[in-house]
């Protein structure tokens, strides 16, 4: 992280072992749950391009270390943007454009001296349709690992036997880990991608509506799956589902049109909404 | 009875009307007539295809299969005689439906057919069926087929003793065994016992004798002559260099007393190879001819022999097997007109290897580049208009480029960098066309091709999995190595097999860059360094020209035109079967999720 090679994009294995994450020391400084950082992810008056189109409006959040932040609102009101700049997935893309600050663990994320790759590489993402590369399970869960350079087999095994425990997949596939990816169930693919988002140790998990193709038990799985790593990771989540915002989060926020709306945590947010838009669309009136 | 009418038929007027609309409704749902043109279009296409394949399959393999022979006895006045005699003994080749038109010559004739009433001029025209023999015995008729008619041949029989034979010159033999006079004297007629066996065992001594004759002449003869040759070059180089010196002296010795060494190694070579041909000239076959001439053979020069008339289905089939292994295995004689096509396979199969290693690299890159790093503008879109156009391009010009850009200019930079002695002395060794030079010219043919495809390839790799990547700390090219270019290999593949199958059938360019009718030496051998890309090749495309157009009895060509052509198929269709089952391989690791 502190080399300083902007273009990052085009290094290969930059920075993959060396670079010790300034979050990581923030976090360490940090006492037991409870007194963590509260505003862990922090976007500072902050907005978004893309091209002339403005999405994102003069957005003030913080969201907290070890919890679940869920983002719920209407379609196309912004959710998938902001998450997708927490690990500035939306760089790929020609003509975006950023105001404001985003900040994680006190860092700014658009700091030149920041390497792309390796705060991608503290950021597990899970995204909205599941997307398992096309290699075998075991070569899908170190995915992660293996373009950090590692090569230890007893590392790679351990990664992968750990990740898949905890997405609940590991019983369901460790007989067969060096088949296709493409052979397991739609849920068994989104939690293969869960494990591949969290092989890694990050620090963050983006989630990007993870079980919006899933059935209820799968979901479920899921929903425990989350519960559980919040003990370890910061994640937050997108979803159209009230009922799972309501069960999995520790604070939401609502957005309407590019705008927060309402922040606040998920028990009031659901109960005690302050704003009358948010009570309508939690509440299933509106959107 | 207008009532009585109407009982029977209620309603006509009605029923009509109902059931002209469901007959229209039946006839033309919307875009009926375009499906008919579809399949019409298709069984066009179709048709033209298997009428195609099925040709070259039948007169291709046919080219194999032992016939058997007629003797045919033709009219006394028949103007198909041949030096007096009217019976000829082939195989059919084909017959035909035939009209001559005969215009009076002289003013007598001129009268005779004139029409009585009207004065006109008449022609007489005849109309016959006449059947094509292949009669063989070149040396004697002086072409391999000819044309009877039909109405001529008064009697037809297949004489179970006639033999075919397959011979070093002139094509093959179509007679009747006499007698064997042996090395030693002694004889053998053909009504002795053990006749055949005995002809049959002196022409497999013979062929193997003649297996050990090539063997010294294209091994270590060739070897020796390719030594020599260099010798003599340098040599001469050194000679034009009149600088005096020591080292000079001493290396002018030197190679002379190499030079010498081989000489003496190649007399040694040569004088064994004279042996083992003076041996096969020992045995003479005496035979006769269907019209009784006489005439006769050294045994060394009759390679195979059969009897067309009398071998059953089994041996037929044995034999087809053996005629197609020595032509593929075999090579070429008596101006390519027989013989084997050995080395035009091995040239088509190495130049083809050549093209797909230097264009797949390069296709690749380029396809990447352009899809994935450079920025997607007016610039890159003309850029890849003009590559989709540069597959519009003759061939024939990319065979100019090559000569002048590889042959020329990259080969003479070569020569002139590395060989200086072939520059000087004017003898160019990669400044003079090749199958390097080929192999790149039409790799470049093939460029657009595998870009293309490569392209589309790339693009059909799904953006979440590229995001996925990119989101687990992966760099772009990390992405592309590892997940985008083995998800697109498939379809690079089938890039890749496009350009072999259109690479190994070209011919034009190639005779600008380094194809020959004949080539001394394949293009790998077992003299070091065993790869020698600068050589002249044989390719099967231009063989199938050479053969055809260039030879001087296109009729016996033909035969062999066929074959060589579905020699060729054959190749590419081996060629593509070993992509597309890599491919399918491939894609069975990537299949697509199937939820
Ligand atoms: N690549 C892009 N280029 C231009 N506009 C975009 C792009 N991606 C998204 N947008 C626009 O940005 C706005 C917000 O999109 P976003 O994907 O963040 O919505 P969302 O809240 O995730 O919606 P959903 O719940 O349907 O996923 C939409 O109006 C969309 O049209
Ligand atoms: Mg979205």
């Amino acid at each position: 992280m502190d080399t300083s090679n902007d273009n990052s994009e085009r290094s290969p294995d930059a920075g993959g072992e060396v670079s010790q994450p300034r979050m990581q020391v923030e976090r360490q400084a940090l006492g037991e749950r409870g007194t963590y950082r509260q505003d862990y992810i922090s976007f500072l008056n902050y907005s978004f391009f893309y091209g002339p189109a403005q999405v994102l409006y003069d957005i003030e959040l913080a969201m907290p270390d070890r919890q679940v932040t869920a983002l719920i609102g209407p379609s196309g009101c912004g959710k998938s943007t902001l998450l997708r700049n927490i690990n500035r997935m939306n760089d790929l893309i020609d003509g975006v454009r950023h105001e404001g600050e985003l900040l994680i663990g006190g860092e700014s994320v658009y700091d030149p001296h920041l390497e792309v790759i390796s705060l991608r590489k503290q950021i597990g993402m899970v995204f909205q349709k599941s997307n398992p590369f096309p290699k075998s399970i075991y070569e899908n869960v170190i995915y992660g690992l293996r373009v950090a350079g590692r090569k230890k087999k007893s590392v790679l095994d351990e990664a992968v036997e750990r990740s898949l425990r905890r997405s609940a997949l590991w019983d369901e596939v460790k007989d067969r880990l060096h088949e296709s990816a493409f052979s397991l169930s739609g849920g068994q693919m989104q939690r293969l991608c869960i494990a591949r988002a969290i092989a890694n140790d990050p620090e963050i998990i983006l989630m990007d509506e993870p079980c919006s193709a899933l059935d209820p038990v799968a979901t479920g799985k899921i929903e425990d799956l989350i519960h559980e790593l919040k003990e370890n990771y910061t994640i937050v989540i997108v979803t159209h589902n009230m009922q799972q915002a309501a069960r999995v989060s520790d604070r939401t926020a609502f957005f309407y049109l590019g705008k927060l709306v309402e922040y606040g945590e998920t028990q009031q947010i659901f109960m005690n909404p302050a704003n009358s838009q948010t009570e309508a669309y939690v509440s299933g009136r509106f959107g | 009875m207008a009532d009585a009418e109407k009982e029977i038929f209620p309603c006509p007027m009605k029923r009509m009307k109902g059931n002209e609309n469901s007959v229209r409704n039946v006839k033309t749902p919307p875009g009926e007539a375009g499906v008919w043109f579809a399949s019409m279009g298709l069984a066009l296409g179709l048709s033209m295809v298997v009428l195609l394949f099925g040709l070259i399959f039948v007169r291709g393999f046919g080219f194999f299969w032992p016939v058997p022979v007629m003797q045919i006895e033709l009219q006394d006045d028949s103007e198909a005689a041949f030096r007096g005699a009217t019976t000829f003994a082939g195989a059919l080749a084909k017959t035909q439906q035939r009209t001559d038109r005969i215009v009076s010559e002289s003013v007598e004739e001129f009268e005779r057919d004139q029409d009585e009433e009207s004065g006109a001029l008449a022609t007489i025209v005849d109309t016959y069926t006449e059947i094509q023999l292949f009669v063989g015995n070149r040396d004697f008729y002086g072409q391999s087929f000819r044309y009877f008619r039909e109405d001529e041949i008064q009697s037809t029989t297949f004489p179970s003793d006639i033999v075919r034979a397959e011979r070093r010159i002139e094509g093959d033999g179509i007679f009747y065994p006499q007698r064997i006079r042996q090395v030693d004297g002694s004889e053998i007629t053909v009504d002795e016992d053990g006749f055949e066996e005995t002809m049959a065992r002196l022409v497999r001594e013979a062929r193997a004798r003649r297996a050990e004759i090539n063997r010294i002449d294209r091994r270590e003869i060739g070897a020796i002559n390719l030594e020599i040759n260099d010798i003599h070059l340098e040599l001469r180089y050194l000679q034009r260099h009149a600088d005096e010196g020591e080292a000079r002296e001493r290396r002018i010795a030197a190679l002379e007393e190499r030079a010498e060494r081989l000489r003496e190694s190649f007399a040694i070579l040569e004088q064994r190879a004279d042996e083992l041909r003076q041996l096969n000239r020992g045995n003479t076959l005496f035979f006769q001819r269907a019209d009784g001439s006489e005439g006769q053979m050294a045994i060394g020069d009759l390679y195979r022999f059969h009897y067309p008339n009398r071998i059953g289905i089994f041996d037929r089939v044995v034999l087809f097997g053996i005629h197609f292994w020595d032509f593929v295995s075999g090579y070429p004689r008596d101006a390519n007109m027989e013989g084997g096509i050995f080395p035009a396979i091995f040239g088509t199969l190495v130049m083809t290897l050549i093209m797909s290693i230097a264009v797949t690299p390069f296709g690749v890159i380029a396809a990447i580049y352009l899809r994935e790093y450079a920025r997607q503008g007016p610039l890159v879109r003309s850029v890849r208009i003009a590559v989709n156009n540069l597959a519009g391009v003759p061939s024939i010009v990319y065979g100019v480029f090559g000569l002048g850009f590889f042959v020329y200019f990259v080969g003479g930079s070569i020569d002139a960098l590395f060989y200086p002695m072939s520059t000087e002395m004017n003898v160019p060794t990669f400044g003079t066309g090749g199958i390097l030079w080929a192999g790149l010219t039409l790799a470049l043919l093939n460029l657009p091709v595998v870009i293309v495809a490569t392209e589309e390839a790339i693009t059909a790799v799904p953006r979440g999995v590229r995001e996925g990547s990119l989101a687990c700390g992966a760099s772009k090219w990390q992405t592309m190595q590892r997940l985008v270019i083995p998800a697109s290999a498939p379809g690079i593949l089938t890039g890749m097999i496009l350009a072999m199958a259109r690479g190994a059938g070209e011919v034009a360019p190639l005779m600008l860059v380094g194809v020959v009718a004949l080539a001394p030496n394949l293009p790998v051998d077992t003299n070091f360094p065993f790869v020698h890309l600068e050589r002249k090749f044989m390719h099967l495309g231009f063989h199938i020209y050479d053969v055809g157009f260039q030879s001087p009895d296109s009729e016996a060509a033909i035969p062999t035109v066929f074959a060589t052509t579905l020699i060729l198929i054959m190749l590419i269709v081996a060629l593509n079967l070993t992509a597309i089952l890599i491919r399918n391989h491939l894609r069975k690791r990537h299949k697509a999720s199937a939820f």
